[in-house]
């Protein structure tokens, strides 16, 4: 099914030809994106569904586990990340008005505050390496033990907090990799030219990304970082 | 119907292009269907392989075929291969592929790529689980129940597990497409309403495929860093609950059931429609009670673990909601059903296959309220009254829609007729031997032969007898329809656009269709199912 | 998507507005409100989700109802999985 030459000429080599016009093909994108998110906000909640059971459970070893866990690193991330969802916004908003610097700018910036919250998550997990905080065959909790005798922590149930950190914060970091990775290729074709007021499509949709791992992180800080930390 | 000149085929999607690469590399959703219909016809026989060795080792009461470890990768490797690799694909892969576009009137879906890819990742998953087989297999039952799939089983969860998760992934990005395609790409004119009831019953498994399936991904994932780094999260013995497994797999799992039912239900209301020549009766109803089956599948689940140990009263809750979840499904019956009064029928392959889905679906749906009444479900759980149930819905239902959709469509997606006398036999073979197999199994649960045993008490054997004879006529029903579709792609009648009369936008066009589907975009004024204007074939397209 | 452009003064003003959010959080966590920290977390974490969700994302300003619904029902379907889990773990001790 061809298009008449008339239709040809009026859209650019990005439109593709099962769609009627560049509108649809847009409405697609972002509704196929805000689908795709929905099925993250289940995948990300099997692990909310395994939390919220244990923290009920055992709501002492999740406030040990909490406590040591490094506050002003977990703020400053979750500060990092609010910033690089402001550079994502206003990259949409460059790319709306065709400032292909700006645009490349913003993305790169927004990078850079990735890999920033990515790399005090891997000083975070060091931290828990040294201290035998991750499950596994050298786990060891005689620390938080001695430390808080009037919770009376079952380590057994303490690796079970831990299991949960490390899932979460290790799938959401996973997701951070992948949104890096894809800014990585915005950027290029961003430096390339080749989004215009017209079509802006993959920073949209890159961007509906960027801010749900962003929100992900919202809700983890608190409830990983936060339990009872005034006593 | 008209004569089609046999001297120059007409470019369609078949001919347009040759070689491999132009199939590998196809995003044309007619042969990307087609390459789904190639793999999971292969692991239909791969799970019916593992179904063929137990139904023979239970031919005797001792289990003297194989070894009771055997036994165990058995079952468990032909629910997971049946279940994740054959059924849940089947219609919406196969069929859904091929006729979603056509049906509303697009070129192709929304993603043709992401569809690709979605095969891709299906077979990937396959080569997984085809190398799990090869190397020891899974014995944790299909549902891979912790704490033993995490700390006990010596076999290859982890590796089962992975396959799966990625299957999930395939499964998931085809939902994804249908639901964006459904929405933002029907031809003009098109209104909801107007929908054939097959792309209602799609639109509501792809919800399910989107909501549902992510939790499964999580929780095989949960498994697999459990198992492969010790951690005890569903391990009781280190404060875990094995429950929380079991709560978080069938918030999956029995929504999945419905992933497998609904577009069977789909191919029932077009086959249905077209041979009785008959608008469906109640097009509301039945579209509505697709989108209340996909909801209140998810308020169920816990009736699989009603003797797990949860709470009385959530047991409770859970059985109410079950004997809810029965009514859309039964009011899609009843409309089937009145759809035929009065109707002119014919008794077509297709038609066939429809009349056994409606028998054996409802016998499924009814043994499945005996289970949700608390009281019932605790004399026949884990007993082979469960396994009839299940079969009765996923073969007699879902594999009979696919069978049946697969003959309705088969002259729109080859362009040739199958020989009819040949797929009336197959039907009546697979509708035999399919009760033969499962009727005599609700007996062997009500009378308490546990499920999942390898051996049992002698007085069980001529039931299982009757049973195992049962299935070797299904298996003949089984290979009838491959060899005599894979004979009518190069000797069966060239099929006209038409051959049934049917309703339609698929029929509108070319069998086979060309590439972009349609000559010209079509342009919809009529409404769904509007038999009363068109002629019945003069006589229904048959090879005999 | 909106075709609605934004100005960059308001992004810059939902951004104050989140990391204030984010030091009152880990401020008030420091002081004991008995249960109801949790709460007032979560509250707090909804609030500026919502902020991220409304403006970064466009929700606010879209023309498209399609997009809410979906937001809407991912989030009844989670919060289906862990109301009914809990009326399982709820109930598992009464008599």
């Amino acid at each position: 099914m061809s298009d008449s030459p008339i239709a040809v000429e009026q859209h650019g080599p990005e439109l593709l030809h099962h769609f009627v016009d560049a509108e649809q093909q847009r409405d697609a994108a972002a509704l196929g994106m805000w689908l795709f998110l929905a099925t993250e906000i289940m995948f990300f909640g099997g692990m909310f569904c395994a939390y919220l059971i244990y923290r009920f459970w055992y709501f002492n070893e999740f406030a040990a586990g909490s406590r040591s866990l490094d506050i002003w690193l977990g703020t400053i991330n979750t500060a990092v990340l609010i910033c690089s969802s402001l550079t994502v916004a206003l990259g949409v908003r460059a790319a709306q008005m065709g400032k292909r610097k700006v645009l490349v700018v913003l993305l790169l910036l927004t990078i850079v505050f990735g890999f920033a919250f990515l790399g005090i998550k891997g000083v975070e997990w060091y931290d828990k390496y040294k201290e035998h905080h991750i499950p596994g065959n050298s786990f060891n909790v005689d620390d938080l033990v001695r430390d808080y005798p009037q919770l009376h922590i079952d380590p057994r149930h303490e690796q079970i907090y831990f299991s949960l950190y490390f899932a979460m914060t290790g799938l959401h970091a996973l997701h951070m990799i992948i949104g890096v990775g894809l800014f990585v290729f915005l950027t290029y074709y961003a430096w390339k030219g080749r989004y215009t007021p017209k079509y802006y499509t993959p920073v949209e949709i890159g961007g509906l990304y960027w801010h749900f791992v962003d929100i992900v992180w919202i809700y983890l800080f608190p409830l990983l970082y936060l339990i009872d930390r005034h006593r | 119907m008209a004569t089609v000149a046999v001297t120059a085929e007409r470019e369609n999607y078949l001919n347009q292009e040759y070689g491999i690469r132009s199939w590998l590399l196809t995003t044309d959703h007619k042969r990307i269907a087609l390459l789904y219909l190639a793999s999971i016809t292969f692991f239909f026989f791969v799970g019916g392989f593992f179904a063929l060795l137990i139904r023979l080792e239970l031919l005797t009461p001792a289990g003297d075929l194989v070894q009771a470890d055997t036994y165990n990768k058995l079952f468990s490797m032909h629910g997971q291969v049946m279940i994740f690799f054959f059924l849940i694909p089947s219609i919406p892969a196969v069929l859904g592929n091929f006729l979603v576009p056509l049906m509303i009137g697009a070129k192709d879906l929304a993603f043709p790529r992401i569809n690709l890819l979605s095969w891709y990742l299906y077979i990937i998953a396959g080569v997984v689980y085809v190398h799990c087989i090869l190397t020891g297999g899974v014995d944790t039952g299909w549902t891979f129940y912790t704490p033993f799939s995490t700390a006990f089983s010596n076999t290859r969860v982890i590796e089962a597990g992975i396959a799966i998760f990625i299957a999930g992934f395939s499964s998931i990005l085809t939902g994804l497409n249908f639901v964006v395609t459904i929405h933002r790409m029907r031809a003009p004119g098109m209104t909801w309403s107007r929908l054939p009831l097959f792309i209602w019953a799609h639109y509501a498994t792809s919800i399910i495929q989107l909501l549902g399936t992510p939790v499964l991904a999580i929780t095989l994932l949960l498994v697999v860093f459990e198992r492969a780094f010790n951690l005890g999260i569903f391990d009781p013995t280190r404060g875990g609950d094995p429950l929380l497994f079991q709560h978080l797999f069938w918030f999956y799992s029995h929504p999945a059931v419905y992933i497998m039912i609904l577009p069977a239900m789909a191919v029932e209301s077009e086959v249905v429609a077209c041979f009785t020549r008959k608008r469906i009766f109640g097009y509301n109803f039945v579209a509505m009670s697709s989108i209340a089956i996909a909801v209140f599948g998810f308020l169920v689940w816990a009736h699989h673990m009603f003797v797990a140990g949860i709470s009385l009263y959530s047991a409770l809750i859970f059985s109410i909601l079950s004997y809810l979840v029965a009514v859309p499904s039964a009011i899609k019956v009843f409309n089937w059903t009145a759809t035929m009064y009065k109707g002119s029928i014919s008794f077509t392959t297709p038609m066939l296959y429809a009349f056994g889905f409606i028998g054996l679906f409802t016998m499924g749906g009814l043994t499945g309220l005996f289970l949700s009444a608390l009281g019932i479900d605790v004399h026949v759980h884990d007993t082979y009254f469960v396994i009839a149930h299940f079969h009765y819905i996923m073969v007699g239902g879902a594999v009979m829609g696919y069978l049946g959709g697969l003959h309705f469509w088969w002259p729109k997606i080859s362009g040739r007729i199958y020989p009819e006398g040949w797929g009336r036999l197959a039907a009546l073979l697979v509708f035999a031997g399919f009760n033969l197999t499962f009727f005599p199994q609700f007996i062997l649960g009500y009378m308490g032969m546990p499920r999942r045993y390898w051996q049992y008490p002698p007085e069980f054997q001529v039931l299982n007898v009757l049973s195992t004879a049962g299935s070797t006529i299904l298996a003949v029903g089984y290979v009838l329809p491959m060899i005599y579709f894979l004979w009518s792609m190069r000797y069966g009648k060239i099929a006209p656009d038409n051959p049934w009369g049917a309703a339609g936008l698929e029929w509108k066009t070319t069998s086979p269709p060309p590439s972009f589907n349609f000559e010209e975009a079509p342009e919809v004024t009529w409404e769904a199912y509007n038999y009363e204007e068109i002629p019945a074939p003069a006589e229904v397209s048959v090879e005999r | 998507m909106s075709e609605h452009i934004m100005s960059s003064k308001f992004y810059y003003a939902i951004w104050i507005a989140l990391l204030c959010l984010t030091v009152i959080t880990a401020a008030v966590s420091f002081v004991d409100l008995g249960p109801f920290n949790a709460v007032v977390a979560l509250v707090i974490a909804t609030f500026k989700a919502l902020l991220v969700v409304l403006f970064f994302m466009h929700v606010k300003y879209t023309s498209e109802k399609l997009t809410k619904i979906v937001i809407v029902a991912a989030i009844f379907w989670l919060f289906l999985l862990l109301a009914l889990s809990m009326a399982d773990y709820a109930t598992r001790l009464w008599t």
